[in-house]
């Protein structure tokens, strides 16, 4: 890689215009009004409208599970405090975890890679995009379903029949005898459902990848997100298809009388944690690759390098899907597992820290030398790289059985699955709004917004999930419902409650932003960031098709070719 | 509302992607084989804990006619797309209609062996693990089984139409991808519910 030529470029083309733009879209001569503009809407088939549709249902849900989070930490905020009830607090901690997983984390990452990968592969859509309007819709349906479950059964008085079995819903406590009504049921049927949409994109992402890219784009030359979203497709398939297997089996004893789970009739509720922790595990690198894969786009921008150690890259990727489909049982150390067993769980976990570490280094490999800019996507972007570390060397802490023996359950498990959560996804997710949403429609977000929602999260954040780890450490035990005043950790819950709020305000200046940005942000032109990929090189918002003309690529990064004939990439690669 | 054209003249080289169709199809069957695999593990894991009978030695007995006509499907799919690529549509329409009849007649043949199960041995699923673990394993392929046999029929009605053409072959391809694949979990099943667990 020539690196001198790009730093001697990179300042001179951010506002020269792209050369040979030219507009084929015909506009329709009479205004359409706004019950033709929603149905539109409704039944498009568009990757960039369903992309758009699913960000906004996954940010709907996002103020939805903050808020169920804000009543939990205000419940917590005192020992012995009443503010809600036993049955009512079960049944938050369960929609909260169920929402921000199946309703927003995927919901946006699909969302992002609906909208992102066939402008940066070249093409004119998805390779099913009936499918993909499927997907969304009975994804979407699922979650209208779990929420219906507020309004449905008894109703909404007493706070209506909401599942209460936690997110992972162990047997038996699902099964009929303990879980009378039709709570659990929702919570079945809904996520059901949203496997069934989570499969269809995953099937639709690996066809369009494999299938849709533009002339002379091999595989190798491929931008990182499709292939972060093909490995994360393909652990979509491995890994949801489990849950779906599980669900099944759970309505069949629900309904149908069976004994899977039923440890009455010989059934094993041991059996229903190793299916949904197979299918638990692989989703958390479901939803990291994702967020891997907007840093890789981020780092190489604001650095302005080309990523360091591509084929690096690519093989760490697959390699995190290929082991983390074996570490699923590390959820389960307390279970009583055979020796062999916790020696094998142990090491398949420590393990997947040696790809993970590879892309760290990759990541401060590119940053290194280069020239960075901080801009809002780089700011998140970095945070995220800090956070990643905690979040990952927690995770070999807890990969030692015979530690997590002693911090099982409690709220040291709980800071650093939502290290991983909201300090790497979330933070990702930020900085792929503020990167993209100039893309998606031709505004900046106001950069004095973004700094103090940044600020606000990285402090709210810190306030919350660093203190929790010393309260799990002292002993505080999850999902417990209060906590009696002589134990060490009132004043540490206080603090983790003040840094949820925190937290809470900075998804609203978050949210006022992107409302705010749409209609007075800054004119954003195709190509703000000065980038290299193939999605730069539409208009923004893009016109319907994409492309006028398909692209032919002949380097990782067209858009540097374009911008510079005398020193082209492909000289090199 | 722009695009660029990012040309490459110096490209020459041919550019063939596969096919989307027949990459979409290797994906779904990945996601089925995922989910196959997890109620063939619970069958596997319940064999003889159950509490009390029927047994499957008791009561289950090798589907032979089911087997041979499920398994000779997949070679009479694969000889009417032959057919297909020769473009003799008397013979496609011939092969794939056998393909039909020997799909049908599996379902029967399950049928009949779920009829005795539950009526001359009285095995539900609620009966016992057994029955909790056959029906649903059996019915999840049985399933399979009949949503490929409609897929089936509506290309041999649309073929005695004459109105399956050359460029359907993407499709029919992934058909018969589909149908090899519930075929290949037969094998397994039979395998596990009839052999080894017996």
């Amino acid at each position: 890689m020539n690196t001198k030529n790009q730093f001697a470029e990179s300042a001179a083309t951010v506002t020269e215009p792209l050369e040979g733009a030219h507009d084929l879209t015909v506009l329709p001569p009479e205004k359409v009004t706004w019950l033709e503009h929603l149905h539109g809407w409704i039944v498009t088939v568009d990757h960039k409208r369903i992309g758009i549709l699913y960000i906004l249902y996954g940010v709907l849900f996002l103020l939805v599970g903050g808020l169920e989070a804000v009543l939990i930490r205000i419940q917590l905020f005192r020992p012995l405090n009443n503010f809600v009830s036993p049955q009512s607090y079960n049944r938050l901690f369960t929609l909260h975890g169920t929402t921000m997983v199946f309703l927003v984390g995927m919901p946006i990452l699909f969302g992002f890679g609906n909208y992102l990968i066939p402008l940066m592969i070249g093409a004119r859509d998805m390779a099913f995009p009936r499918l993909n309007a499927f997907s969304f819709w009975i994804s979407a349906f699922a979650g209208f379903l779990l929420y219906y479950s507020l309004v449905g059964g008894v109703g909404l008085a007493g706070a209506g029949s909401a599942p209460d079995v936690g997110w992972f819903a162990y047997a038996p406590l699902t099964e009929p005898a303990f879980s009378p009504g039709h709570s659990t049921d929702y919570w079945t049927v809904s996520l059901l459902l949203n496997g069934i949409g989570s499969i269809g994109t995953a099937v639709n992402i690996i066809a369009t990848v494999f299938c849709m890219r533009c002339k002379g784009m091999t595989l190798m030359r491929m931008p990182l997100l499709p292939w972060l979203y093909a490995t994360m497709s393909t652990l979509v398939l491995l890994a949801i298809s489990p849950l779906t297997a599980a669900q099944i089996m759970l309505m069949a004893d629900r309904y149908l009388g069976a004994h899977f789970f039923d440890s009455q009739a010989g059934g094993s509720a041991v059996l229903w944690f190793h299916f949904f922790w197979i299918f638990g595990h692989p989703e958390v690198y479901v939803l990291v690759l994702p967020a891997f894969a907007f840093a890789n786009e981020i780092v190489p921008t604001f650095s302005r390098k080309a990523i360091f150690g591509y084929p690096a890259m690519v093989v760490a990727s697959v390699a995190i899907a290929f082991i983390s489909l074996g570490v699923w049982a590390h959820h389960m150390f307390t279970v009583g597992m055979t020796s062999v067993s916790n020696a094998f769980f142990t090491l398949s976990t420590m393990l997947v820290s040696i790809p993970t570490g590879i892309k760290l280094f990759n990541w401060l490999a590119t940053m290194w030398g280069g020239r960075i800019r901080f801009e809002m996507p780089m700011l998140f972007t970095t945070a995220f790289l800090f956070q990643w570390v905690v979040a990952g060397l927690t995770g070999i802490i807890l990969s030692v059985s015979p530690f997590d023996w002693q911090v099982h359950f409690s709220y040291f498990l709980v800071a650093h699955f939502h290290y991983v959560l909201v300090g790497a996804i979330v933070f990702m997710i930020f900085a792929a709004f503020y990167y993209w949403y100039p893309k998606a429609t031709g505004r900046m977000l106001n950069q004095r917004l973004g700094k103090l929602h940044f600020w606000l999260m990285v402090i709210g954040f810190h306030m919350t999930f660093d203190v929790m780890f010393f309260v799990g450490l002292l002993g505080m035990p999850r999902q417990i419902y209060t906590y009696m005043p002589d134990r060490p950790w009132t004043v540490l819950n206080q603090i983790v409650s003040i840094g949820g709020v925190v937290q809470a305000l900075a998804v609203l200046v978050f949210a006022a932003n992107l409302f705010y940005s749409w209609f007075r942000g800054e004119e954003a032109g195709p190509d703000p960031w000065d980038a290299w990929t193939l999605e730069w090189a539409t208009n923004s918002p893009p016109p319907v098709y994409n492309f006028a003309t398909e692209p032919e690529v002949a380097s990782r990064r067209p858009l540097w070719d374009l911008k510079h004939p005398e020193d082209p990439d492909f000289a090199y690669e | 509302m722009s695009t660029i054209p990012l040309e490459h003249t110096h490209l020459s080289e041919d550019w063939h992607p596969a096919r989307r169709g027949i990459v979409g199809m290797w994906a779904l069957i990945v996601a089925e084989s995922a989910m196959f695999t997890i109620f063939v593990v619970a069958y596997i894991y319940y064999i003889g804990k159950s509490d009390f009978g029927p047994t499957p030695r008791q009561v289950l007995h090798v589907p032979v006619l089911g087997t041979v006509c499920l398994l000779s499907s997949s070679l009479f799919i694969w000889l009417a797309e032959r057919q297909f690529e020769h473009l003799r549509g008397a013979a496609f329409k011939l092969f794939w209609g056998i393909t039909c009849l020997l799909a049908a007649v599996f379902l029967v043949d399950t049928a009949r062996e779920w009829h005795e199960l539950i009526y001359r041995d009285g095995l539900t699923m609620r009966t016992n693990l057994f029955g909790t673990t056959f029906y649903s394993l059996v019915g999840l392929h049985a399933a399979h089984v009949t949503v490929g046999l409609i897929m089936l029929s509506i290309v041999w009605i649309f073929s005695l139409a004459n109105r399956v053409r050359p460029e359907h072959a993407t499709k029919l391809q992934a058909l018969s991808m589909y149908w090899h694949f519930v075929d290949a979990v037969w094998v397994v099943v039979f395998s596990v519910v009839y052999v080894a667990g017996r």
